[in-house]
């Protein structure tokens, strides 16, 4: 599974990093930064939430 | 034990409506879904509608969030440009532009209309914003393609809806002006202090703000059905000369069907703690007012993430038994965005909250403030600060207390 973030969509709500803050990490700057671009299976549920709630559509996961 | 149906519709195509859906599906009902919407487009999405769709700087395509690919995946039966008209909770019959059907599950996701200012219906130039018709005519508006792009803007109401259309006028070179009938711009939001750091954000962006005056008239000219805005007149006596009006004085729940349906509807459609407004029947999004559990509090919320989080809720609501249903106690929050600023407020602030600045400074506009009270952590405002604010609001949601906050707030520092 790997994490694909659009940036042109995201707008550092910074939703998916209170979801999954083991991938997901909006730093000082303000621009989101991915921690793990190919998670464990274990954070499935955690990042199917992040994508779902991403209120841009700007991440989604490829198998 | 899971309930069984066979068809659930749900009245309203918007944000809460559409994630209702979705949520039916992801959870694995089979049956019919019926989502009737009154305005002709698929479900779209109105955060943009004040920033970047109204500035022109993203199309129509990334506000949809119904492709017609993904409604034929879902198996929607997409009703457009449909009326409810009425309802019978006890017959599980509803009226659709005067003919009646039945469901076996309902969802309630009416919204919300812009209230409006008396005097202002056949008006040119007056505007509210609520929907992309309302966008694409304050946008041709604001077009500053020529000189006759509209240069005096007033905004009416300093609520964030009026805050971002100011926002984004302002960046078309056109001279903002926002009225607000109370004295203290934002303070019913974000508290008095807090709500006069974003005043002199936009003091700073050049915006003139007129606080504790309302409107006493708007001032039009022209021959009798062709009338345009010439400016406003306040309380005071004084008047603004202008081209463009946008009105952001709040908004009203759409529950006029409602009447004699068997609900009970007071400023919206009145739930029990799980969203279930009748046997059956479940509410979702701007429309509903439910007692959330974590405040003990009647609310109605009209946020964004509060559309997605009860239209899931309440479509889950649907598909379980009674003695199964659980609360819906989510911690409120929002986002707005205005000139380069990232707003975002989660929590609940009362009245007595002490506001700590915990990091950064309101004078660069580049915090975070916590609200508590009674050794209570109850809100935290972030500006340019997301990643603070979501560490935050991690806190809030598990009803951690004002110490365990400032414990937070000194690991940043």
């Amino acid at each position: 599974m790997r994490v694909v973030v659009d940036y042109d969509l995201c707008e550092s709500n910074a939703i998916c990093m209170q979801i999954a803050p083991e991938v997901f990490e909006v730093r000082d700057d303000d621009f989101l930064y991915v921690l793990d671009e190919s998670p464990g299976e274990d954070l499935r549920a955690a990042l199917e939430e992040s994508v779902q709630r991403c209120p841009k559509q700007a991440i989604s996961l490829k198998d | 034990m899971a309930r069984t149906r066979s068809s659930i519709t749900i009245v309203g195509a918007s944000l809460a409506g559409l994630w209702a859906a979705e949520t039916l599906r992801r959870e694995g009902f089979e049956g019919r879904i019926s989502l009737v919407g009154d305005e002709a487009h698929a479900p779209y999405d109105r955060p943009p509608l004040s920033k970047k769709y109204l500035a022109g700087s993203v199309g129509r395509e990334r506000v949809d969030l119904l492709t017609p690919g993904k409604a034929v995946e879902l198996g929607l039966d997409l009703r457009l440009g449909c009326r409810a008209t009425g309802l019978d909770a006890d017959t599980h019959t509803l009226e659709v532009d005067g003919t009646t059907e039945s469901f076996d599950g309902l969802v309630v996701a009416t919204g919300t209309r812009c209230r409006t200012l008396p005097g202002t219906s056949g008006v040119a130039g007056v505007h509210v914003l609520r929907t992309v018709e309302d966008a694409d005519a304050i946008a041709a508006a604001l077009s500053s393609a020529g000189r006759d792009g509209a240069r005096r803007v007033v905004v009416v109401g300093a609520g964030f809806i009026g805050a971002e259309v100011a926002s984004t006028a302002v960046d078309t070179g056109a001279e903002v002006t926002m009225v607000e009938a109370l004295d203290e711009p934002f303070g019913r939001v974000l508290g008095v202090e807090m709500g006069a750091v974003l005043a002199d954000l936009h003091r700073g962006h050049g915006v003139e703000l007129r606080t504790g005056v309302g409107v006493d008239e708007v001032l039009a000219d022209g021959p009798e059905g062709e009338r345009r805005v010439a400016g406003l007149r306040l309380v005071d006596g004084s008047e603004l000369d202008c081209d463009l009006v946008v009105v952001g004085i709040g908004v009203v729940p759409n529950v006029e069907w409602l009447d004699d349906s068997g609900l009970t509807v007071d400023d919206g459609v009145v739930c029990d703690e799980t969203c279930l407004a009748a046997p059956d029947v479940v509410a979702a999004g701007d429309v509903a007012r439910w007692t959330n559990p974590r405040y003990g509090e009647s609310m109605r919320v009209e946020h964004w993430d509060n559309a997605v989080q009860q239209g899931a809720h309440a479509a889950r609501r649907l598909l379980v038994a009674d003695e199964e249903a659980e609360p819906f106690a989510p911690v409120p929050w929002f986002w707005s965005d205005q000139y380069d600023r990232k707003l975002q407020l989660a929590g609940r602030i009362r009245s007595e909250d002490e506001v700590r600045v915990v990091t950064g400074s309101t004078a660069e506009h580049r915090f975070a403030a916590f609200y508590g009270s009674g050794g209570r952590f109850t809100a935290v405002l972030g500006m340019n600060r997301p990643r603070h604010l979501m560490q935050a609001k991690t806190l809030l949601d598990d009803d951690a207390s004002w110490d365990e906050a400032l414990a937070l707030a000194t690991a940043w520092e």
